[in-house]
């Protein structure tokens, strides 16, 4: 790719993207093995991460599929936690001003960690701000799936998941990415009213309504509270 | 093809269409304030669900039992300022320990 020369450091971008990109790649190990965990065959495991390649809705495919949830509440949750990176991609517009072939590459690549450190690097100027972008999305693709291969290969050599504490591991993932998102009461009053609804609608709707059903209390809020 | 096939194809479409979109719509459709708002909550209201449903949720029953004290040790290790993979270890060896003995 053609990276514009601008008066930035590279070195210090790189080094900004590359302390994001190797310990979030190492998460997809995690994702492998819950993918595992959840049924998935080491094949679909490895599409996901290479064709879907955003966490958390990875996550979502593999834990709505694991509880017994349709493949339409699957895609309908997991779509909808992808639908930040759409507005990601709108921030991005007017620093990255792709085309053809690398609109592809960079829409692909467009997920929290690349927006994050491309903005990160603002004060530095849009070359940097590009730099950023570029080396940390293919940072973390590179690592995400070479971990999300070894983590399916792994589980699928241990057995049991529960044995291995997979089956809490999965919800612990989902707590720890939320968590940092839980920065002001109506966040916090949000996310408590999520886990509210989806345990009172678990014993009378089918598997998977109870998370996606909880988009309506987002929409509530968002709509109502300042 | 099967439901865990379609789960896996259908969504990785739909999100790459959904970043594509991203960086094909005129700004101002989805820059207004309300619209903002709900984005940042949609992730919220998800994930935390699905910490409920895979904390309690047992099929059609809700259960308490070892995954919510490998659950409860991570929440503490995110509050201490745990990393991602400490934390989840944490949880995952919690929880293996209390199904194992």
């Amino acid at each position: 790719m053609s990276l514009e020369e601008g008066s930035f450091n590279k070195r210090a971008v790189l080094r900004d993207s590359l302390a994001v990109a190797i310990p979030v790649g190492t998460y997809g190990a995690a994702f492998g093995a819950a993918s595992i965990a959840a049924g998935f065959s080491v094949l679909q495991t490895c599409l996901l991460s290479l064709l879907l390649f955003s966490g958390a809705s990875q996550f979502a495919v593999v834990g709505v599929m694991g509880a017994g949830g349709s493949p339409l509440s699957a895609i309908a949750t997991g779509s909808l936690l992808g639908l930040r990176n759409g507005l990601y991609g709108m921030r991005m517009t007017p620093i990255l001003k792709l085309r053809g072939m690398k609109k592809i590459l960079g829409a692909q690549l467009t997920i929290d960690e690349s927006t994050g450190v491309a903005i990160g690097q603002e004060t530095r100027g849009n070359s940097a701000s590009r730099y950023g972008f570029w080396a940390t999305g293919i940072g973390v693709y590179v690592f995400w799936n070479l971990f999300t291969l070894l983590g399916a290969l792994g589980a699928q050599a241990i057995g049991d998941p529960s044995a291995w504490g997979l089956d809490a591991a999965v919800p612990a993932a989902f707590l720890g990415l939320v968590w940092p998102r839980l920065i002001d009461m109506k966040s916090k009053l949000v996310a408590l009213s999520a886990i509210t609804l989806a345990l009172l609608l678990i014993p009378i709707a089918p598997a998977g309504v109870p998370i996606i059903a909880t988009v309506t209390i987002a929409i509530i809020a968002g709509w109502k509270l300042p | 093809m099967s439901a865990l096939w379609i789960a896996t194809l259908v969504t990785s479409l739909i999100c790459f269409l959904l970043k594509l979109l991203g960086y094909s719509l005129p700004e101002s459709i989805l820059n207004r304030p309300v619209i903002q708002r709900i984005n940042a909550l949609i992730p919220i209201a998800l994930l935390s669900a699905l910490v409920a449903v895979q904390t309690f949720g047992n099929g059609k029953s809700l259960t308490i039992d070892h995954r919510l004290a490998g659950v409860l040790v991570a929440a503490i290790a995110l509050r201490l300022g745990a990393n991602f993979p400490i934390m989840m270890g944490l949880a995952a060896l919690t929880s293996a320990l209390i199904y194992n003995f």
